[in-house]
């Protein structure tokens, strides 16, 4: 025993690996409680388009010479608000919204082409490295991750009422608009922390996936909520054990965990029309 | 809860109604008496939904007062109790009813959605008076479309409302499903001592039911027992057109001379939600 778990508790003698448990569960324990409100307001477009948009503003950061995770922040917050403003007339189908979120990517691209040294950013962005994190950055995670958690702490109640019967709640005098660009806005922050670990092309898996696999099992809010967390925890702390001990990256492993325990529910379900 | 009901539970003084430019009820008046169960009725677009949503206060009327309970229209008005005909969200909800009812318990106060002792014996209150007791904890996805109609009516009983809003309760339920739901409703009015406004497409299932009736056509609305306001005198006044009532086996049927029978029942469901 002591033969298997020697190599994997090895891991917390690099500093870097600690700087990564660390920011991986702030990321998980965010992603896993904005991902399950994003899943039951049924806006998990949005998420997508976000990080997407993100990679320009990433890009466009490190081209004028700022921090990438301050530049995306920035353009993502302001794209939440639009969105939320537009509400509505948003069509989830809509090929606009296609169009645009293809040039912010077309737009990072042209940022990183006048950029001269742009491959190994790229990678990063795309994908994500949550082994470089310095420290500087963590205590910016950490504290975003709290005004996150704080907001979203004050409005879940009326923000379960507003995603579950958005017409009875705006019957009852509720400010549906304002909440969803609220939840917006705290996305966009989860979305940009996300994409430190995974990199913007695969947030959904972050975000998405485990609060998806928590709806398949339950059938109240906040063991809804508390298994999207786990799952998310789970899924970052195995991932990142998984990328120490074999080399691959946290990014594969993160979005092949969420493919495997999305399916156990409709395996489960096959197995048992199987047996009856 | 109030201690003395007032007298009157909605009172419209010379209401008109509006969307931007469209007007869509004009000059109505009239006084509906607590604890009256009232069937409210006319083809779509009629404006049945907008009167629901100017009692409820989501809409200012573009003229006229409009009083709820002896007081004015607000937004929020906890004695009003609403279920709505859409439901966007929850078809597909693995939620179970329960948990549906409890997001709607104080939805609308800021803080996490942690429920007191009391409040969960409110959402049991309400789960029992709609006899929804054994699928309540199923998810809400694979209940019927009765099943489900049930739990929301129940929902809409949370607080002790003095008004209930129904607005087409029985769209999507076949027949026997909707004979037990309005079997149901009127139990309840009799035995919570609340006002009832039922939107419906047909009046015949609300024949034994109702006291009175509210016709809604072209802008134009009348109150009044059936016998007074389903005749054809009555209602081609309201259409501007004429229009025969006909009696059939107890059953009264709208005949419009150019368009043919105007309520057929349960003909509006271009697709049933029914799992």
């Amino acid at each position: 025993m002591a033969l298997t778990v020697a190599p994997i508790l090895s891991m917390f003698d690099y500093g870097f690996m600690q700087h990564a448990f660390i920011a991986g569960t702030l990321i998980a324990v965010l992603a896993g409680a904005v991902g399950y409100f994003i899943v039951l307001r049924n806006l998990a477009f949005a998420s997508h388009a976000l990080s997407h948009i993100g990679f320009a503003g990433a890009t466009g950061a490190i081209l004028l010479n700022l921090s990438p995770i301050l530049g995306q922040l920035v353009i993502t917050l302001l794209a939440a608000f639009g969105i939320g403003i537009a509400g509505n007339r948003i069509n989830k189908g809509d090929l606009a919204i296609g169009i645009i979120l293809a040039f912010s990517l077309g737009l990072g691209a042209l940022f990183l082409h006048l950029n001269s040294h742009y491959a190994g950013q790229a990678n990063i962005i795309l994908f994500g490295n949550i082994l470089s994190v310095s420290q500087q950055t963590l205590k910016f995670m950490f504290f975003l991750t709290a005004i996150c958690l704080l907001i979203l702490a004050i409005i879940s109640r009326p923000l379960l009422f507003a995603s579950l019967e958005p017409e009875l709640a705006e019957a009852k005098g509720l400010p549906l608009t304002r909440l969803t660009i609220m939840l917006l806005l705290i996305m966009a922050i989860a979305v940009t922390l996300a994409s430190q670990a995974v990199g913007v092309l695969l947030v959904f898996t972050l975000l998405i996936g485990p609060a998806a696999i928590a709806t398949q099992w339950t059938k109240t809010f906040w063991p809804g909520l508390g298994l999207s967390i786990a799952i998310s925890l789970g899924i970052i702390w195995l991932g990142l054990s998984l990328s120490y001990l074999l080399d691959w990256p946290l990014s594969f492993w993160s979005s092949l965990l969420v493919l495997l325990l999305y399916l156990l529910k409709p395996l489960c379900c096959l197995l048992r029309l199987a047996n009856s | 809860m109030l201690i003395t009901p007032p007298v009157n539970a909605i009172v419209a003084h010379d209401l008109s109604l509006a969307y931007g430019q469209q007007s869509i009820l004009h000059n109505f008046t009239a006084q509906i008496r607590h604890g009256e169960f009232i069937g409210v009725f006319g083809p779509n677009g009629a404006g049945k939904s907008t009167l629901l949503k100017a009692i409820l206060g989501l809409i200012r009327p573009s003229q006229g007062e409009l009083f709820i309970l002896d007081k004015p229209i607000k937004r929020g008005n906890i004695h009003i109790g609403y279920l709505p005909q859409m439901r966007s969200q929850l078809p597909y909800m693995q939620f179970n009813g329960r948990a549906i009812i409890a997001s709607a318990k104080s939805g609308y106060r800021w803080g996490m959605p942690i429920l007191s002792q009391a409040q969960r014996q409110e959402i049991t209150r309400v789960i029992e008076l709609v006899e929804a007791q054994d699928y309540a904890d199923r998810p809400f996805y694979q209940l019927s479309g009765g099943e489900r109609q049930r739990l929301l009516l129940g929902q809409a009983l949370l607080d002790n409302p003095q008004i209930l809003l129904l607005d087409e309760p029985l769209a999507n339920l076949d027949p026997r499903y909707q004979e037990s739901l309005l079997d149901l409703v009127q139990r309840l009015q009799q035995l919570l001592k609340i006002t009832v406004l039922f939107t419906a497409h047909d009046v015949n299932p609300l024949l034994g039911v109702m006291n009175r009736v509210l016709y809604l056509a072209r802008g134009n609305a009348a109150l009044g027992t059936v016998q007074q306001v389903i005749t054809s005198e009555q209602l081609s006044a309201l259409y501007q057109a004429p229009i025969e009532v006909i009696r059939y086996q107890q059953r009264l049927f709208v005949m419009s001379k150019e368009r043919g029978i105007i309520d057929y029942g349960a003909h509006c469901c271009p697709h049933s939600e029914h799992v």
